[in-house]
């Protein structure tokens, strides 16, 4: 497929890109996996205090993408990056970058609960703790509740701060997750497939969360539910084959998608 | 289109289609012979035409079942969420020209022998068009022809152009022969429900250029029924 195929659809022209500030800019991304082509020429604009999920089937290179953001790549010894990805116009690709710095900007939360064997409270105190981000203890117990509080965690678990986090259920223990990945105070969320473990009422729960912080963060979320897309973000990107094929706001891209690999994959008309 | 991966979500979607083609098809029977019997005075027939519309209400009911489960089931998405909605849609319109078909068939009843044949000619007049309409419009929803569709949407005018002749023409009987009022008044009601066909029709229309295009028609639909505004002055 030549470049200008791969051009992808700006479906409408996003209201929600003209509403608000960009706050991650990609051009010309490409990831590699030693030879396979995981994503190819890649340029999307993602806006800052809003949703935005990323579909398409698996092995589209959503997650991949996803990864780039915070570097979590960087891990894998055969993957290779080029092209630029700027958050609020910093490369952060860049040599002289941080990426632990980084990683505290943009948090993530994966699609198994992964709590850490420690307490409740530790589990959540970790990150300020490392990052230097609370003065006192009673600053670092401040943070620790109000990141409770803010993951609609708090009043289940306030009277057993000090139980195992891995005692929790497991939609509990995704909360207790989203709840470290906000007590760092991050700017950007990174979601890989956050209710894929969890039970319908505890995906509400998830949902219900991701409303209610969505005003104060850039959320990105991975997600295989077409429904869960078309409830929780405001901008959808539908990923194929390494290919940004389409993106728009959410709710045009769930009733009339521009391009008809959306139009099937959204139907359930795929391959 | 092509197929979905779940096939039986595929049969779901089919067996509403047939559902509506087969509730058009008996819809178009229905006003045929409400025209039929109105014309020729077969009370007979319009007692059939009078008996006949329980099965496009129940057909409307199964469409609504039907597009509720399927909705329930697949979670539908774009245009496949479309095509229930639209179904619905349509249903409910078939199901009112099946009423306004029974209306005017009972009305053959209404109208005595000695009617003169030449006043029931506009009614037919009116009907044959409607029908021809209906007959159109369902084609056009059988394809997916928003193009049709629309061609059909535009050429309502023809209906409601002669509807407004044919209403002052029995104004015109009815102020030469004051016996032909009562008649007349049922024939004014008849075609009454011809041009109200030819508005469920358009509506058909607009709901299929809604299924294939996602949007609906933003032009202007000509309107030429001016009856419901004219000052018609008996003295003069």
């Amino acid at each position: 497929m030549d470049a200008s195929t791969r051009t992808p659809t700006l479906s409408h022209n996003p209201r929600i890109l003209a509403e608000r500030e960009t706050k991650i800019v990609a051009h010309d991304v490409n990831v590699y996996y030693g030879e396979k082509h995981a994503i190819k020429d890649l340029s999307i604009d993602i806006p800052d205090r809003a949703v935005s999920a990323f579909i398409g089937p698996s092995g589209c290179g959503k997650s991949t993408f996803l990864r780039s953001i915070n570097r979590m790549n960087d891990t894998i010894p055969s993957c290779r990056v080029t092209g630029d990805i700027l958050v609020d116009g910093k490369n952060i690709y860049d040599r002289d970058l941080d990426v632990v710095q980084l990683r505290a900007r943009v948090g993530m939360v994966f699609q198994k609960p992964n709590p850490f064997p420690k307490s409740i409270f530790e589990n959540v105190a970790y990150g300020p703790r490392i990052h230097g981000i609370a003065k006192s203890k009673a600053d670092l117990e401040e943070i620790v509740v109000s990141s409770l509080k803010k993951a609609s965690l708090f009043d289940e678990v306030k009277d057993r701060l000090d139980h195992s986090g891995t005692s929790l259920s497991g939609g509990q223990q995704q909360r207790l997750c989203i709840a470290r990945a906000i007590a760092v105070n991050p700017e950007i969320i990174l979601m890989d497939e956050p209710c894929s473990a969890l039970d319908p009422i505890a995906s509400a729960r998830i949902e219900e969360l991701i409303d209610e912080i969505r005003q104060n963060y850039c959320i990105i979320i991975v997600t295989h539910s077409m429904q869960q897309a078309a409830r929780v973000s405001q901008l959808t990107a539908f990923f194929h084959l390494g290919d940004l094929v389409e993106f728009g706001d959410t709710d045009e891209m769930f009733t009339t998608p521009k391009d008809k690999r959306t139009q099937d994959y959204i139907t359930g008309r795929f391959g | 289109m092509s197929d979905h991966t779940v096939k039986s979500y595929d049969d779901d979607l089919a067996s509403l289609k047939q559902m509506l083609a087969q509730m058009g098809g008996l819809a178009e029977e229905q006003l045929a012979n409400a025209i039929d019997a109105i014309a020729k005075r077969d009370t007979k027939l319009a007692d059939r035409v009078i008996a006949g519309d329980e099965k496009i209400d129940a057909l409307e009911h199964q469409i609504e079942e039907k597009s509720i489960l399927t909705i329930a089931k697949r979670q539908p998405m774009a245009q496949d969420l479309r095509q229930i909605i639209v179904a619905i849609r349509i249903s409910a319109d078939l199901e009112r020209i099946g009423d306004l078909a029974k209306n005017t068939a009972k009305r053959t009843h209404a109208i005595s022998e000695q009617m003169p044949r030449k006043l029931v000619s506009g009614l037919t007049r009116m009907g044959n068009l409607a029908q021809e309409q209906l007959k159109n419009i369902l084609d056009a929803y059988a394809r997916n022809d928003a193009d049709k569709a629309i061609l059909v949407w535009r050429s309502d005018e023809d209906i409601d152009a002669l509807y407004n002749s044919i209403f002052r023409e029995l104004l015109t009987y009815m102020m030469e022969d004051p016996r032909m009022i009562g008649p007349c008044t049922h024939l004014l009601f008849g075609t009454k429900n011809m041009e109200r066909i030819g508005d469920h029709t358009t509506n058909i229309a607009e709901n299929i250029y809604f299924l294939v295009h996602g949007k609906a028609i933003t032009e202007e639909r000509p309107k030429k029924d001016s009856t419901s505004t004219t000052n018609y002055n008996l003295t003069t």
